[in-house]
């Protein structure tokens, strides 16, 4: 019998037709973007990306997005972590429910999440007296910009871990445990080394989302410049100001954090690979 | 051991009390960054060598009623320097955050500086557009954003509006025929200010744009090269911006003497200049007779003299279905 395949016939000019597709669509949606915003930071020349650069509003708002991010991925690489060993490594009522709920800052708008978190630590919600008392400021200050941040990118660490730690199942663990092993000692020796790539993607995915996060953050910051002022919300002030070529600048600044998030994960992977043979 | 303890206290104390050194918050409006930028060190080293004290004045800038809902919701400013007195006003109606006669605190109505409408024409104004009859005459396409969005919208609206029913003796029917024609010359209406100034400038869209008479020159000088020209017709709205220092605020930052001496430092002579030099239309006498020429003159009525209080403005214009909606239908069913 000579094999059925309907691609056969067809390939000689579906091949090219496909790749070219895909590679066109690469340029246009993802190269030329990019270049763009590097040359149009480079429109003012180098003294205007000097004088743009050591503007201490923007040096603050470099500085505040990347402290943002340095607090959310921690705390939701601990919190995933925990989540993910949860769900996969017990069965309890309600696990699925929980699971759902992990998603919900997926599935909301940013907006409204920081319109969430507003009303609930705003100066109207119901624990306002309580933050007046100990003089305590959340919202339009930078604990509710890392509150918001911490939201919205929560989701990513456990939707990276879940699947595979179902897949890689108990057994390693549990054989650990039997030996004589501690709780640590089986998540530092067995487990880890198992989910350390999935892990380490979450890490990525978190901390670019926490870098770039908008809308939520644009409801709970009061866009005071040098004080609660991220890198995103910046860039569209810049823009406001008619300084477009500072704009660029700022983009092109986030443009680089986000690369510069590849190039250690590019390095971390061939650090690994290494490692392993 | 007690050493480090006592250390650890002192840092502690400190990070709980940053605000050792005095620091306003100035919530403003959308477009005012560089103007504040220029008046706060002004200040700064008026305030210095008057009391010898060091300020620091931190500003935050968006559209004033978005402005005002956070401050209700709790963003602790101690002065808003806003383009609408609504959003003042809305700030003792929710919050209770200043007593109801704020107006009556600090001359003119609290309002330091004013400004009125103005149309922004292509070079050697190709279309002679002169006054706000002149924006329906044949061929003739505008651009101003949506006055359900923006606040500078809402003047343009109502400054035309007034003109026409001063033009039409208070015939209504002509005035609404009128109306409805401008409407429909729009050419397209973005949500605010700058987006419009976008469309005119970037995109070559229409023959005027109205704006801010304050804005107008701005633009004029952002691009030289196009050559653009402002109009100012004779009968024209006031458009305040009014300032207010906020009780509950400043109460809690303890800044009450510091957020009044830097709003009434808004009248004084140095600041006064530099409002008109951001053509800001402003009441010191030295500095309006020194400005004068800068400032066509124009027969200003004010919104509640014509259409009523804020209040009412926003319930019979522009809330859904109200006059601007009516309006707007009645000019695409004549196209």
């Amino acid at each position: 019998m000579k094999p059925a395949n309907p691609l056969n016939s067809q390939q000689r000019w579906l091949r090219p037709v496909l790749i070219g597709t895909g590679v066109t669509l690469t340029v246009l949606l993802l190269v030329i973007p990019l270049v763009f915003i590097f040359v149009a930071a480079m429109s003012a020349g180098l003294g205007g990306l000097w004088h743009n650069l050591k503007d201490p509003d923007m040096l603050h708002a470099i500085g505040l997005t990347l402290f943002i991010a340095g607090l959310t991925v921690p705390i939701n690489l601990v919190f995933g972590t925990l989540i993910a060993w949860c769900v996969t490594r017990f069965t309890f009522p309600g696990r699925r429910l929980l699971l759902t709920l992990i998603d919900i800052p997926f599935a909301v708008s940013p907006v409204v999440a920081g319109l969430l978190y507003l009303l609930l630590y705003g100066a109207n919600g119901p624990f306002a007296n309580l933050l007046d008392q100990v003089d305590l400021q959340l919202m339009f200050a930078w604990p509710g910009l890392v509150m918001v941040t911490v939201f919205v990118s929560c989701p990513f660490v456990v939707r990276e871990l879940v699947p595979l730690m179902s897949t890689l199942g108990t057994e390693q663990e549990e054989a650990a445990v039997l030996l004589g092993a501690s709780g640590w000692k089986v998540f530092w020796d067995i487990t880890l080394p198992n989910i350390r790539w999935a892990l380490l993607y979450g890490v990525i995915l978190t901390n670019a989302r926490a870098v770039g996060e908008f809308g939520a953050v644009s409801v709970v910051s009061g866009t005071i410049r040098g004080q609660t002022n991220t890198l995103p919300l910046h860039i569209e002030l810049l823009q406001q100001d008619y300084n477009t070529a500072g704009a660029f600048i700022a983009a092109a600044i986030l443009t680089l954090i986000a690369i510069a998030t590849l190039v250690v994960k590019a390095f971390l992977q061939w650090k690994l690979a290494r490692e392993t043979t | 051991m007690r050493a480090i303890l006592l250390t650890a206290a002192l840092l502690g104390a400190q990070l709980a009390l940053p605000a050792q050194a005095k620091e306003l918050l100035n919530s403003s409006y959308d477009i005012a960054r560089e103007l504040f930028a220029d008046i706060n060190p002004l200040f700064v080293q008026h305030w210095q060598q008057q009391t010898g004290e060091t300020l620091t004045i931190n500003q935050s800038h968006g559209g004033s009623s978005r402005q005002a809902q956070a401050i209700i919701q709790g963003l602790r400013a101690d002065v808003v320097t806003f383009n609408q007195s609504t959003d003042i006003d809305i700030l003792h109606q929710r919050g209770n955050l200043l007593p109801e006669n704020w107006r009556e605190r600090l001359p003119n109505n609290a309002s330091p500086y004013y400004s009125t409408m103005a149309f922004l024409v292509r070079k050697g104004n190709p279309k002679g557009i002169q006054s706000w009859e002149d924006l329906t005459k044949e061929g003739v396409t505008l651009v101003f954003p949506n006055p359900k969005t923006s606040g500078n919208a809402r003047y343009t609206y109502l400054a035309a509006y007034g003109d026409a029913l001063q033009r039409f003796g208070d015939d209504r029917d002509a005035a609404r025929a009128w109306m409805a024609e401008f409407l429909a010359r729009v050419a397209v209406f973005d949500t605010g200010g700058r987006g419009a100034t976008t469309s005119f400038i970037d995109r070559n869209l229409g023959d005027v744009l109205i704006t801010f008479e304050s804005e107008v020159n701005n633009i004029i000088k952002q691009y030289p090269d196009l050559g653009l020209e402002r109009v100012v017709p004779p009968t024209n709205v006031l458009a305040e911006f009014p300032v207010a220092w906020i009780d509950r605020n400043v109460a809690r930052n303890g800044t009450e003497t510091q957020a009044k001496a830097y709003l009434e430092f808004l009248y004084s002579e140095p600041a006064q200049r530099l409002l008109a030099s951001y053509y800001y239309r402003v009441h010191h006498d030295t500095v309006k007779a020194e400005v004068a020429e800068q400032f066509p003159v124009t027969e200003l009525f004010t919104v509640e003299a014509v259409f009523g209080s804020w209040e009412q403005v926003n319930r019979e214009h522009f809330a859904n279905n109200a006059e601007l909606d009516r309006l707007l239908a009645e000019g695409r069913r004549r196209r």
